[in-house]
């Protein structure tokens, strides 16, 4: 991973030039990562329509270099935090695209073991500390990664990223006190992708200069262009820089956009399709693209040949999804507790039977006895039951935008 | 044996636990300098300095939040809110968080944190001030949950809490704070309770008490009552913790008794004991000579008047009047 600029070199955020490139064989992997996650995204969205993922399915499509500069700009020691539309996060982290797949696909081999599901995606030993479903969660949690660091005397820093929607809750200002006030090596990140959900900034946000959120509670602002990669890794790393070394936490505004809708349930009737259309004339990845091919970093072949490859992982990916079993019926109760000498198991109770056990029974039956064998085969068997229960123009949302041309661009 | 006061038990068990291992902290509101809301911390930020013990801002979500991840990341966060009511606010970093992050993320990761508070009604403190949310964190599953209520079993079970990898809910009890009890010497070795065994308080043939919290002590007196003024011998049981439960120690003396009452200050409706008299009716059913019977709080939000706020919880004559019900029935 790219290298923190060091506290003497630190960028002039006159931002009159754009970001200097970073070394060749760096600007050709973060157009790998950006082209891996736009593919690994579109393919989900179509496996969505396919029923072959669950729940919500929250895209990430347009913000690939808001995630990809902010990951470079981590050392591997260092925590990132994200929230429920994290598939990128995980893959930019360096989580194998076939776990990030197999836990859409709720699938053993997942990063989160197929309990988590899209939301919920972790790796701790790349420290990709987790997707959280709840706007505004992930905060002090971080903020607690900062504390970790600050009493084990540690170096690490903690990039936490989450949304404009996120800014409003308790949490964003109860965080941004504390981090300012103990100062905790913590950089705030907000994707401002313009839309809470499908409420817009200025509809949510009484200030819509969002990098300014966090000055009244100690914790100054920058911003970067969340299109551009090389401007985001360059912002990302000055504050990450501030962070570990100064001890100031900063918040960064990503200014950057999502093609698609805010989860595949958005029939988007808060937006025009000339406004994405504005916004898609600055797709992170063909404007990146550009520039190293303009500045003869890369020429065309080579940006094709990079697309190939990560269509090539993406079916590799689906591959190892499909392949991978569900989890066991008996490993149900796995891990609602760490049981150990002191906890060794608990009385529960459930609709399986009449009787209280431990949470730990399932483990010692034989598999065609676990209570419930006949429903976990019939949904292990194909598509589930909810599938037909989608809104009609929600399948029909996912159906169409799978086709839309995207692919081209 | 040493005869002391269960917030300085509570005390005690803090200080050897910081003093034993270095990844244990505090944190919490006014915790330091002003020595605890309840003067459990008192003397602690003198003896192991601001990093360890940690005032705090009145943010309680942001509070607990920041204990997961301190916890999730190599260390002991011990967090402390100043009462049950205040941990409203951060139902979303115990439940959403604390409680289901080892499980969401494939066990991956534990949350080895404690979040302490003192419940309970008493002191005319009104609806906000007077809850018992011993059923409300009974619910959750990833949670464990303690409700100690004695000086020896404060300190052994807060020392176990810490020393566990999984989130804790360690409920006190305000009324508990000043009353005394005995509690092993350190010098005898570590005092030490291990969650999931139930303390039976007292032994009787005719009728199981089964009290909670403060309550294991009301029922305690109760059983006096009824053995000195009615010649019933009742068996008082303190489950000591919720989560997990000793059930073979309740359904043992049930068996035994063939009665069964169940004792708690929380609201009726999704309460312990109810949770409690659906597992005894599906366990001992064939034990029990009379339905089990319940002592509660009052289906309400805690009033303020003092006479009102007396018949709003339970008191001994409640508990008696409840065993000797079930002896009628049979």
């Amino acid at each position: 991973m790219a290298t923190t600029p060091a506290a003497g070199q630190r960028r002039d955020r006159s931002r009159s030039a754009p970001a200097p490139l970073p070394a060749p064989g760096a600007a050709r992997e973060w157009l790998a990562t950006m082209l891996l996650i736009r593919r690994f995204e579109e393919r989900a969205g179509e496996l969505y329509a396919k029923a072959k993922i669950g729940g919500f399915l929250h895209l990430a499509i347009g913000e690939e270099a808001t995630i990809v500069g902010a990951a470079r700009a981590l050392r591997d020691a260092d925590y990132l935090i994200s929230t429920y539309r994290s598939h990128g996060h995980a893959i930019a982290r360096g989580t194998p695209p076939e776990a990030v797949m197999a836990e859409l696909f709720g699938k053993r081999d997942g990063c989160s073991r197929g309990r988590g599901g899209s939301m919920h995606m972790f790796d701790l030993g790349r420290r990709f500390m987790g997707g959280y479903g709840i706007v505004g969660g992930n905060l002090p949690i971080a903020a607690g990664f900062g504390l970790s660091a600050e009493l084990l005397r540690t170096d690490d820093a903690t990039l936490c990223m989450f949304g404009d929607g996120a800014s409003n809750q308790g949490t964003f200002g109860e965080t941004m006190n504390l981090a300012a006030l103990w100062r905790l090596p913590v950089v705030f990140m907000v994707t401002n992708n313009q839309f809470g959900m499908g409420t817009a900034l200025a509809r949510h946000s009484a200030v819509t200069d969002l990098q300014r959120k966090g000055e009244s509670f100690g914790v100054p602002g920058v911003r970067c262009d969340g299109m551009d990669v090389a401007d985001t890794h360059a912002v990302v790393g000055d504050a990450l820089a501030r962070a570990r070394e100064d001890r100031q936490p900063v918040l960064v505004e990503a200014i950057t956009y999502r093609f698609r809708g805010h989860s595949m349930a958005d029939p988007e009737e808060y937006r025009t399709r000339e406004q994405v259309a504005e916004w898609r004339r600055r797709d992170p990845i063909a404007l990146w693209s550009q520039r190293l091919v303009d500045e003869r970093v890369i020429d065309e072949a080579d940006v094709e040949e990079l697309d190939r490859q990560a269509v090539a992982k993406v079916d590799e990916a689906v591959a190892f999804a499909d392949a991978s079993p569900f989890p066991a019926p008996e490993s149900l109760y796995d891990d609602v507790y760490v049981l150990g000498d002191q906890l060794r198991g608990w009385y529960s109770v459930d609709e399986r039977g009449p009787e209280p056990h431990r949470g730990e029974r399932e483990r010692e039956m034989p598999a065609e006895e676990i209570p419930a064998r006949e429903i976990y085969d019939r949904h292990a068997a194909g598509p589930h039951e909810g599938a037909d229960e989608r809104p009609a123009d929600e399948a029909q949302d996912a159906g169409e935008r799978a086709h839309d041309g995207e692919r081209d661009g | 044996m040493a005869v002391m006061r269960y917030r300085e038990a509570l005390n005690q068990a803090l200080r050897e636990e910081l003093a034993r291992d270095e990844r244990v902290f505090l944190m919490g509101e006014d915790i330091g300098v002003f020595n605890g809301a309840y003067k459990v911390t008192a003397g602690l930020l003198e003896e192991f300095g601001e990093a360890r013990v940690r005032d705090t801002p009145i943010s309680e979500n942001t509070i607990v939040g920041m204990g997961v991840g301190a916890a999730m990341t190599g260390t002991r966060p011990v967090v402390e809110l100043m009462t049950i009511n205040f941990s409203l606010l951060a139902l979303d970093q115990i439940v959403n968080h604390a409680a289901h992050i080892r499980y969401m993320f494939g066990g991956q990761v534990a949350v080895p944190l404690v979040v302490r508070m003192p419940q309970g009604a008493g002191h005319q403190l009104g609806p906000t001030h007077s809850h018992s949310f011993e059923a409300l964190y009974l619910h959750v599953p990833g949670l464990l949950v303690a409700v100690p209520s004695t000086p020896a079993d404060a300190k052994g079970l807060l020392k176990s809490a810490i020393r566990d990898d999984n989130p804790v809910i360690f409920i006190e009890h305000e009324y508990l704070y000043g009353q005394r009890g005995d509690v092993p010497d350190p010098h005898d070795g570590e005092h030490l309770v291990r969650f999931g065994e139930a303390a039976l308080r007292r032994e009787g043939t005719d009728v199981t008490i089964v009290g909670i919290s403060r309550m294991a002590l009301t029922a305690a007196r109760a059983a006096e009552a009824l053995a000195d003024e009615h010649d019933v011998s009742a068996e008082v049981i303190d489950p000591r913790t919720l989560r997990p439960l000793d059930l073979d120690t309740i359904l043992a003396s049930v068996r035994k008794t063939n009665r069964c009452v169940i004792v708690e200050e929380g609201w009726p409706h999704g309460g312990v004991g109810a949770n409690l008299a659906a597992l005894v009716g599906e366990q001992a059913f064939d034990w029990l000579d009379a339905p089990v019977g319940r002592v509660t709080g009052a289906d309400v939000p805690m009033p303020y008047s003092k006479p009102l706020e007396q018949i709003a919880f339970p008191h001994e004559p409640q508990v008696v009047a409840a065993a000797l019900a079930t002896l009628r029935d049979s």
